[in-house]
Parts: C-alpha cells; structure tokens; sequence
C-alpha cells in the first residue's frame, strides 16, 4: 500500500537473500555429485542444512566411494524432514538402484522408506537413526550412538575435574543434538551442567551469546559445543569474555587439529563421518555386485574417538585434506 | 488486468517444457504425482495467503502456524488419552483465534501487518518449542498413531489414492477444491468485491460502507485455517512432530501468491494465479533434484527460475495494459 512498508518489504527480502548467499559459506563439495558413470546410480539423502561443515566430510567420503566403485552418486538434502521425505520420493520415482539415508527425523521417513522397499530398491541408514534404522527395513546402519558418545565425553570431562560444564546446542530441537547434550548431562553427573541454544547459522550471535552467558556464569570451566565449527566460535567467545573456562567439541573440520595443539581446544570427539558416507555408498555397492550385507543386523560404529594432543600429530595431516 | 495469472500460465508451462526436457524422471506420472504433491503442500496455504494479500496484508507468521496446530493437536490428543478428532478440533479453534488475534491487531493499532506478524512469527516459534518441551519433555511429540479416531483423520488429511497405478495424495484434491471455493469467494460480489476494495483502495471502501475490519480479520482465519489444514496433514501423515520446524514457509506461499500475480501493494490477484503459482514452484524444486542438479546450487536455481517468471509476469501485465 504505502512506499515505506513496500520498500520495508524489499529491504527484508534482499537481507534475505544476502543471510542465504552468506550461509553457504566455505567452498566444499561445489564439484563431484552427479557425474554420469556406467554401473548402479546412489541416492544419498540427509538432513544436512546449508554451511555445516560436517557434511562436507560425509560427501567426500561418499564421493570416494562412489569413484572406486564406478557409482554415480547422487547427493540432495533438506534439514526438513517432510521435504526430505519428498527428496527420497523424488529418488523412487527416479529409479535410483539403491539408496542411502539419514534418519533425523525417523517418524518423517518410514513411510517412505517402505515404499522404497515395496519397489524393491536397497537402502542403508548413516548418520542419524540408530534405534530407528532396523524397523525402517534398512540394510546396515553406519554412524555413532549420540547418547553413549555425549556420555563418554561427559566421565571424561568429570575425569579431568570440570566442576561446571555448558553444553551447546547449535540447532534447537534436533533430536542428535538434545541426545549429545542428555548423554553429556548423564557421564557428567552429578557435576553442575547447564544447557544453551544458539542459533547455528548467524555465527556473529553464536559468538555472543556463548560470551553473554560465560560473562553472566563465571563458574562455567568446561564448554562442551556440537559441531567443530561452533567449538572454534567458543574459543573466541570465552577470550571475548575474559573467561578461563576451557573448550571442547564434538565433531572435527581442518581447523580443528591446529586449534588442539595450540591448547585452545582440548579435545574433539570424532564421530569419523568420512566412513560414515564412504561405507553407506560401498555397502550399497557390495550388496548389489556380491549381495553382501554389512553389520550383520547391528549398527556398525563409525565412532567416537576422542582427538586431543596425544594423538593430534597423526590426525592433522588428515583434517587438512578435508576427510578427518 | 482482467487476467493477473496470465503470466503465471505461461510461466508455469515454460517451467514444465524446462525440466521435462532437462529431466527425464520429470516425464513420469509417479514424478508429476510427487509434484502435485508438493505444490499442493504450498498450494493450500498460498491460496490463503494470496486472498490475504489482495486484501493488502501480510501473514509472515503462516509457516510457523502450521507446525503450531500440529503440536498442539497431537499433543492435547496425547495428554487427554482423548479421542484424536478432539485434539483436531481445539487446535482449529486455536488457529482461527490466532488468525483473528493477527487481524484485530493490525486493524486496532494501525501498525503493518508486516510487523506484527512478524512479532507474533518469533512468538509461535518460541511457543512451539518451549511448550513442546514443558508438555512432553522432548522436542518432537509422542507418535500418536495407535488412537482412536487416527485412522479417519488420517484418510481425511493425508490419505493416498491409487489411480490406475499411480498413487495421488488427498491433500492434491483438496487444494483443488479449496482453489475453486477460492475462486467463487473472489468472483462473487459483495464478499470478494470487498476484498479487492480493502485492498486497492482501502479509503474509499469504508466510505462506501464496506466492513473493512471484518473483511480483514476474516481474510487473517482464512489463513489461519489454512495452516492449520497443512498442519494436520502433516500430522497424521508422520504421526509426529517436530517442533522446530516451518520456519522459512511463509516466503513460499507468499512467492507463491506473488508468481502467482498477487501485487505486494494489494487490490490485484486471483485464486486461480496462486494455484499456478505454488505449481511453478513445485514444478521447480523437484525438477532440480529430477534433474540431478548439484544440490549446493538448489536454492540458487530456484530463486533465479522464480525471479524470471515474475519478469515474466510483469511483462505480460505491461503488454496487456498496453493493448487495453
């Protein structure tokens, strides 16, 4: 109607746009997907939402696998998990051979995923879904159990003698997400344990709300982050704050290794999500060539292990390749 | 000016030719059902949102809404061991309340709807998690599968129907039938008269005596029983539900409504136009993943294809105006 809400409109939507630019950030996997190859096409599906560099580890290993087996590989995501579904729907009714999925949001999935097995297509599970993966009809699972991880870091932590721990969700209401933070609460008890939100795509916000919160609680001596980028965000924010409390993460990206032999990180729990994709896009394979199924019926565990400085100087060279 | 979906026509035809050419699972039936499918998830709530934006608002709280009536359903359902249709029930009551509470707001403070809805979007956001996480203590609610009454309401919202081998979702002919009362509502005077006259010339139809607040609040229900419909298709299509989700929507139907031929000012568009308008985008998104496009780009793709068909739209609007 008037020229100032018009033009409010179109303030809002080029911020918009410019936050979306802004998020894809880094230049990972820009290449690779979808080559056309002889042999059997893969869809791989996850949850992966835009700029999360875990993800681009998972694609790399996949991609690897998918060129040793002559694989053509097709990779899409959505962080939703109706939409995610539709992906997997989209991948039926495109007749892929086989499909490899991550069950974030399992309740959002099993349907479809019984339709892929009434159309006879083989799926595997990375990733996310480990109570869930076996009633979807799946293969093999491969990826971690969040619970026992976020416990082992959570005895290790009380271990080294943290009084007080801060654990850091980066993306509220994701169920991987609240099971790290929970297992954390579990090996750590009865320790003091807080629990913060942040919002993981506005880095600057993750920045000061982390700083906000060590300022408001100085007795926090241990800040436990679910991502590696996130964990790198925390150094600076407890330095921002003048606080001595320490920093650790789950998860690993190339930066990670330098920051651990610097002191700034004290460890990062690995979750090793090169195999993840690599073993997902193999297993597939394996199972169409030699009809070979991996795990047995159990979850094959790609995880955790623990990077810190006794280990650090093997692990570097790795992380710099962008597949540690 | 007679015919604002004009554009939208040949858009929408430009953008099937496209990916039926670029995309060959694009050319099936079981491809075009998955279409319909997801346009129709958009379609229904765009419907709503372009009669709102004829009227001359905005509802940017309409993504957020969806997930809300969804919570709420299925949990007043679980808590109360009660009957599922009774959760159904209350959580329309509770979505059409919302819509007049957005509409009284707008026309009692004089305040843009932009801005208020854009308050009470961050508040259904927070009110989504926190009261998900107070009533079940977790971030998605329990499966409600096994109730009584789950089995209608699940024909009825999120039912499939095998048409010769090809399985089409409800929700597709809902969003046709909605599209047609749409339609009439907006053709038939006074009721739709008054919905352009608020919207086009907001002065002179209250001088005219048409009940410019009614009208209003009337058009912010529409809206808010349109999320809840999409709401409770996604119930009862997952069995849960996840309370972080629907962020971001609001921008589709809204892109919807304005491919569509809906003016950002008000007073211009038709049901018919929105209909095509959640088509396109529908049409767009899956036809990227059909065509196996490399996903880093999708959002990129999708914002560029929109953008050209309201160039398109704007030209045939110039065009028509030209020869009139």
């Amino acid at each position: 109607m008037d020229r100032s809400r018009r033009s409010s409109v179109l303030a809002l939507a080029a911020a918009l746009a410019l936050a979306s630019c802004s998020a894809k950030g880094g230049k990972g996997g820009a290449d690779g997907a979808g080559q056309a190859g002889p042999g059997m096409m893969v869809a791989m599906i996850t949850h992966q939402a835009p700029g999360d560099t875990f993800w681009d580890i998972v694609r790399k290993g996949a991609e690897a696998a998918a060129a040793k087996d002559k694989v053509t590989l097709r990779y899409a995501n959505d962080p939703d998990g109706g939409a995610q579904a539709t992906l997997v729907q989209n991948a039926i009714d495109s007749r892929v051979d086989a499909i490899a999925v991550t069950l974030a949001k399992p309740a959002a999935l099993a349907p479809v995923l019984r339709k892929a097995r009434e159309a006879g297509i083989p799926v595997v599970v990375l990733n996310a879904g480990i109570d869930q993966w076996k009633d979807t009809g799946a293969l093999s699972f491969f990826g971690t159990d969040d619970g026992v991880a976020g416990e082992g870091a959570g005895r290790r932590a009380a271990a080294d003698g943290v009084k007080h721990l801060l654990c850091v969700s980066h993306e509220q209401g994701q169920v991987q997400q609240e099971a790290r933070c929970d297992g954390l609460r579990r090996g750590f008890a009865p320790g003091r344990f807080d629990k913060l939100y942040v919002i993981g795509t506005d880095m600057p916000s993750v920045r000061s709300t982390v700083a906000a919160k060590l300022r408001q609680d100085p007795s926090i001596d241990l800040v436990v982050t679910l991502g590696a980028p996130y964990g790198l965000t925390a150094i600076e924010a407890a330095r921002e704050a003048g606080s001595r409390a320490k920093i650790a993460t789950f998860d690993s990206n190339p930066q990670v290794p330098a920051a651990i032999r610097s002191g700034a990180l004290q460890w990062a729990l690995d979750q090793q999500p090169y195999l993840q994709g690599y073993l997902a896009v193999d297993a597939l394979w394996l199972q169409k060539t030699n009809g070979h199924v991996i795990g047995g019926g159990a979850p094959v565990l790609t995880g955790p292990y623990f990077i810190d400085r006794s280990n650090v100087d093997r692990i570097e060279a790795f992380a710099k390749a962008g597949i540690r | 000016m007679a015919t604002p979906e004009t554009g939208a026509l040949a858009g929408a035809v430009l953008v099937y030719l496209f990916f039926f050419a670029v995309a060959p699972p694009f050319r099936d039936l079981s491809s075009l059902s998955t279409v319909l499918y997801v346009s129709s998830i958009y379609g229904i709530p765009a419907l709503a949102v372009a009669m709102l934006m004829i009227g001359g608002e905005f509802d940017l709280s309409s993504g957020v809404a969806v997930v809300s009536s969804a919570l709420l359903a299925s949990m007043v359902s679980y808590e109360l061991t009660a009957n599922v249709w009774v959760g159904v029930a209350l959580s329309l009551v509770a979505a059409l309340g919302m819509g007049a509470l957005n509409g009284y707001l707008v026309i009692r403070t004089g305040i843009p709807s932009f801005l208020v809805t854009l308050g009470s979007f961050f508040m259904l956001g927070g009110l989504n998690l926190a009261g998900t996480r107070l009533v079940t203590g977790s971030v998605a609610t329990p499966s409600i599968s096994d109730m009584d009454g789950f089995a209608s309401a699940q024909a009825i919202f999120a039912s499939n129907l095998d048409l010769g081998g090809v399985s089409l979702r409800i929700t597709v002919l809902w969003w046709l039938l909605f599209a047609a009362l749409a339609t009439w509502a907006l053709r038939r005077a006074p009721f739709g008269n008054w919905i352009f006259a608020v919207g086009g010339a907001p002065l002179s139809a209250r001088a005219v005596g048409v009940p410019v607040r009614r009208v209003k609040i009337g058009l912010f229900m529409t809206v808010g029983f349109a999320a809840w419909f999409v709401g409770m298709h996604q119930l009862f299509a997952f069995d849960t539900v996840q309370s972080g989700e629907g962020v971001g929507k609001e921008f589709y139907y809204i892109i919807a409504a304005v491919v569509g031929g809906c003016l950002l000012t008000g007073g211009q568009g038709s049901a018919v136009g929105a209909v095509l308008g959640a088509l396109i985008f529908g049409m767009t998104t899956q036809g990227i993943v059909y065509a196996g496009w490399n996903p880093d780009w999708f959002k990129f793709f999708v914002g560029a294809l929109l953008l050209g068909v309201i160039l398109l739209n704007a030209g045939v609007r110039r065009w028509q105006e030209a020869r009139a």
